[in-house]
């Protein structure tokens, strides 16, 4: 175990100098020029895959299967984050006066010693750097450098009882900071669940910081969990509450749509999704789609959580 | 002929069929598609091609408000626009965003019920272009107005296909719904105002009302 979580973490030193990543913007740039051309041009298929990114040649952060970090532009400009809008472009520009400071998470429910810890507090436990693959249920993918602590730190803090199984994870409702709450048809705020041996696990992070910065507020600031083996939105954002529980909670997607957004939601490539196919994925930054791994690529550390369950059934 | 009579109309229905093209070739060019450009392009296809079908849909109940009938000459160059959109959104997802892997796109019209929906749209669109000339609407006679009613069922199926692109649940009315649900709020409307019952009691109202408009017009009119 600890070999292997050795190659998901990475030294500070290899981050990605923004000079690296801002001609990887140019790329993107040229990548749409492209795509527009080809459009418009009978759109020849051999237009299509031609263009591999140039970052993947190694000089910034990658992950432990080599992909490439995106660029910190990309992680901080194309994000879903319906608190503020719909609109993956626009989120950050209506995140950018949101107010991350002070803040408190209150962690109680099932536990012996309930408590509640500013961010301060958090950032006392050991933080780890790690690069993980973020795989959106819409079917996009990044390879994303955070920093933050595994979430196990807070809860074996917190001493769990015996009776506790579930972990709920409640969002800041702000509606003042956060216009898109104002649409009624989500029932905020969102909230999240795990089950507390995948909060245990220790690929399980909350993460506090994103390419050694504080993290940025499109990403969920100052502090947002990351399941990098689950679909994006199990990876709840500014989050204020951790509740630990006995039934398995409610989450705000599968409320919404049962049939489409289970408890779980591990990425799994062979269990079909109404909307999307979740065989393949688009890396942000790419032009062809890639085969989505099971479990986000993960599946040597986390399959064990799931031995002897129907994936299918449970989703 | 009346298309003479309102050159002006007529330019303005070709520069807003250009303007999502060049909207997109702009924002490409300068850096404003999202970082997930094909996608961005897709969907900023599929929008323009939705425009163009509510307002091809729009103009008969339109000339039933307002008895404007220099509206009916544009009626086929939206129509063809939103042809022209779809056509382009569809070639976006095959080619372009599936690198025309046939296999897979098969799969995904098979299994996916919101693209199946959006191509038996598109589909239902192509007759119509292809008999859109001159020469089919005379020698088709009665049977070109009838087969020209698929616009009625493409329209309805396009909002479904929108919904269900969506993050939500169109039966629940939860999750991002609140934009397809006013677009199907206005095809639905644009349909009733079809319904013989609903025109006649439209265009007798409007008649009510006609004397002083045309008063008003005349007046302007002779300035």
């Amino acid at each position: 175990m600890e070999n292997k979580l050795k190659h998901v973490a990475i030294p500070s030193a290899e981050i990605t100098p923004k000079s690296l990543y801002l001609s990887r913007r140019d790329w993107l740039k040229m990548a749409g020029i492209v795509s527009a051309a080809s459009l418009l041009a009978a759109c020849l298929p051999q237009a299509v895959g031609t263009g591999e990114p140039t970052a993947s040649q190694g000089s910034g952060p990658s992950d432990e299967l080599g992909g490439a970090a995106n660029t910190f532009e990309e992680i901080t400009n194309y994000n879903n984050y319906y608190e503020f809008t719909t609109d993956k472009q626009g989120v950050a520009p209506l995140s950018a006066q949101f107010r991350s400071t002070p803040w408190a998470v209150e962690v109680g429910g099932l536990v012996h010693k309930p408590g509640t810890y500013t961010l301060e507090d958090l950032l006392q436990f050991e933080q780890v750097e790690r690069v993980y693959r973020m795989r959106c249920v819409e079917a996009w993918s990044m390879v994303i450098p955070w920093t933050g602590f595994e979430l196990n730190k807070l809860l074996k803090e917190v001493e769990p009882m015996t009776s506790a199984k579930y972990v709920r994870f409640v969002t800041l409702i702000d509606e003042e900071q956060m216009p898109g709450q104002r649409f009624p048809t989500f029932p905020w705020p969102y909230t999240e669940g795990l089950r507390l041996d995948e909060a245990m696990q220790r690929l399980t992070i909350i993460a506090t910081g994103l390419y050694g910065e504080s993290l940025p507020n499109p990403n969920g600031a100052p502090l947002r969990l990351v399941v990098p083996w689950k679909y994006g939105f199990k990876s709840i954002k500014a989050i204020i509450k951790i509740e630990l529980t006995e039934e398995q909670p409610e989450t705000m997607w599968n409320t919404i749509a049962p049939n489409e957004y289970g408890f779980y939601s591990n990425v799994n490539p062979q269990v079909d999704h109404p909307r999307w196919s979740q065989r393949t994925e688009r890396r942000i930054g790419e032009l062809s789609r890639r085969d989505t791994l099971m479990f986000n690529g993960y599946e040597a550390e986390v399959a064990s959580l799931y031995s002897g369950m129907d994936l299918s059934i449970n989703y | 002929m009346k298309a003479r009579k309102f050159p002006t109309l007529r330019l303005l229905v070709h520069v807003c069929g250009a303007l999502p093209l060049v909207l997109i070739l702009f924002a490409a060019l300068t850096g404003q598609l999202s970082f997930n450009p094909i996608q961005d392009i897709e969907q900023r296809l599929g929008r323009a091609a939705l425009y163009f079908l509510v307002a091809s849909l729009a103009v008969t109940p339109l000339m039933t408000l307002t008895g404007w009938r220099a509206l009916q000459p544009r009626r086929r160059a939206l129509g063809l626009y939103a042809f022209l959109y779809a056509s382009l959104h569809f070639i976006t997802f095959a080619v372009v965003d599936y690198g025309f892997d046939l296999q897979e796109i098969g799969r995904l019209i098979l299994e996916k019920p919101f693209i199946l929906v959006g191509l038996l749209a598109g589909s239902m669109l192509l007759p119509l272009a292809i008999t859109s000339f001159d020469h089919f609407m005379r020698k088709m006679g009665k049977r070109w107005k009838s087969l020209h009613r698929l616009a009625y069922a493409a329209g309805l199926l396009v909002i479904l296909h929108y919904a269900w692109a969506k993050k939500g649940n169109l039966f629940t009315l939860s999750g991002d719904i609140v934009k397809p649900l006013l677009w199907g709020l206005l095809v639905v409307l644009l349909l009733v105002l079809r319904l013989p019952a609903v025109r006649k009691w439209v265009s007798g109202l409007r008649q009510k009302i006609a004397g002083s408009v045309r008063t008003l017009r005349q007046g302007k009119r002779s300035k």
